[in-house]
């Protein structure tokens, strides 16, 4: 693992009127790492990774994406937005475009990139999904899961550093739920680096090289996933986490 | 003479209809002419309008939702009259053909904006989201993801605007706009015959049914692909 993070948070404090959702929130990403963030609704762990790309301002604390500082007015936000991939929970794919347009989109406006050159980059990204039989497909035609593998290949098509999942799977029948996990261990063996919202617990231990729990906006406990979930050091982490489990196990 | 061919002299005499028919003609032209100018000014303005409230600045939003709702609230006919009779007054005068086209297009494009701004509001936060973060820009994002699928949106109740305020050219005839109905009248004054209005019936029929026509299949070749 290499020494500089690829995402740096440092007290990042967020707050809607007087509603405090994130306290002081320190956290690092390092290259090829796999973070799940866990907590109960409300802990403001999409908050922070809504954050992370500025889809959501912040008042206070410091957001290092590789060199650039986030935080800071005068960075070219959009340009750092290219680096930083976002799958959200309802997939947002663009419904008047197809499946190769919705990934190609950015790389022909964006980067300026021909049809041709965007479109065999956007067929290796579909491929890379699964999905490269879809292409020209709308996604009104494609189940929920295929949807978010679309969705996983317009942000991984643009070569991201890190890929923030916005609890990728919440929005899916169960039996869909598992190719899109699938489509994420295949990115986290590829060296991919990524930031996992999620209520997916097994996933979460199974998958993850770290996982983080939050709750009241504050990170409470993180570590691997085998401490977290095995030997939960405080009581909050316990009692969440005997709530999420109990009913099942 | 009995009843039918009494109708018939009435409302199709051919000679009536042969002497009259070329200012029918002529005021077809100025109606779809003015029709066309009124509809491509007003859903340009309309288009226009709906993308600065989208900025979501109160300053430019308030004086749009205030114009838009004036508009929509005023009859047309005074909109014309104020133009044509009351602008003279403090300087602006204007011909009858500047004033309708001038009147029309301004209440077109406040219901364009309402119609186009009433597409924009009903996409998930998360289309802007999703453009975003992958670098779009605010622009680039209205322009590729936004308004592509809130055109598709406000296409019907656009297209029905369009064929109203196209009917509406011949409220010009209030200030001696010389449309196909304001023709048709003085022609059934001189000529004593309302045949030139069944013309004037005739001639809307040959500039809206295409018109219509064309609308219809836009809207179902701009049906969501399922």
């Amino acid at each position: 693992m290499s020494a500089l993070p690829i995402l740096e948070l440092v007290g990042l404090h967020k707050a809607y009127g007087s509603l405090e959702v994130l306290r002081g929130i320190d956290l690092r990403v390092f290259p090829g790492e796999m973070v799940c963030v866990i907590g109960p609704s409300g802990s403001g762990k999409s908050s922070m990774l809504r954050c992370c790309n500025r889809l959501e301002s912040f008042q206070s604390g410091q957001i290092m994406v590789g060199d650039a500082d986030i935080s800071r007015a005068d960075v070219d936000i959009n340009a750092v937005r290219q680096h930083i991939g976002m799958v959200f929970q309802q997939f947002n794919l663009y419904p008047h475009l197809t499946a190769l347009g919705n990934v190609t989109l950015a790389l022909r406006k964006v980067q300026g990139k021909t049809r041709a050159e965007a479109d065999r980059l956007g067929m290796a990204a579909l491929e890379r999904v699964g999905l490269a039989d879809k292409a020209q497909a709308h996604p009104a035609q494609l189940s929920g899961g295929q949807q978010q593998r679309v969705g996983i290949a317009r942000a991984i098509v643009l070569q991201p550093k890190i890929i923030l999942f916005d609890e990728p799977t919440s929005a899916l029948d169960p039996e869909t739920v598992g190719e899109v996990l699938k489509v994420m261990r295949q990115l986290r063996e590829n060296g991919m680096t990524m930031l996992v919202v999620t209520h997916e617990m097994g996933f979460a231990r199974a998958a993850a090289d770290r996982v983080i729990f939050m709750d009241g906006g504050v990170i409470v406990e993180e570590g691997p996933p085998a401490e977290v979930f095995g030997a939960p050091k405080h009581d909050r982490t316990r009692a969440f986490l005997a709530r999420y489990t109990g009913g099942h196990e | 003479m009995d009843g039918l061919d009494r109708f018939l002299h009435t409302f199709f005499n051919a000679e009536v209809a042969a002497r009259y028919w070329p200012d029918i003609i002529a005021g077809m032209g100025v109606t779809a002419g003015v029709g066309i100018l009124v509809s491509v000014t007003g859903l340009v303005l309309g288009l226009a309008l709906a993308i600065l409230r989208a900025l979501q600045q109160p300053w430019l939003s308030l004086p749009i939702v205030a114009f838009v709702d004036i508009m929509r609230a005023l009859p047309p006919l005074i909109v014309i009259i104020i133009f044509f009779f009351a602008f003279p007054l403090i300087g602006l005068s204007m011909s009858a053909l500047t004033a309708t086209w001038l009147s029309l297009s301004l209440v077109l494009a406040a219901y364009a904006e309402e119609c186009i701004w009433g597409g924009m509001l009903s996409l998930p936060r998360g289309q802007w989201e999703a453009a975003r973060s992958t670098g779009l820009t605010w622009w680039q994002t209205m322009t590729s993801v936004i308004l592509p699928q809130a055109a598709r949106i406000a296409v019907p109740p656009l297209t029905n605007r369009v064929i109203a305020i196209s009917k509406n050219v011949a409220l010009g005839s209030v200030v001696a706009l010389s449309e196909v109905l304001n023709n048709a009248h003085s022609a059934t004054s001189n000529a004593g015959n309302p045949t030139p209005l069944t013309m004037a019936a005739a001639a809307y029929l040959v500039i809206f049914i295409p018109v219509i026509l064309a609308a219809r299949r836009l809207e179902s070749r701009w049906q969501w692909k399922v």
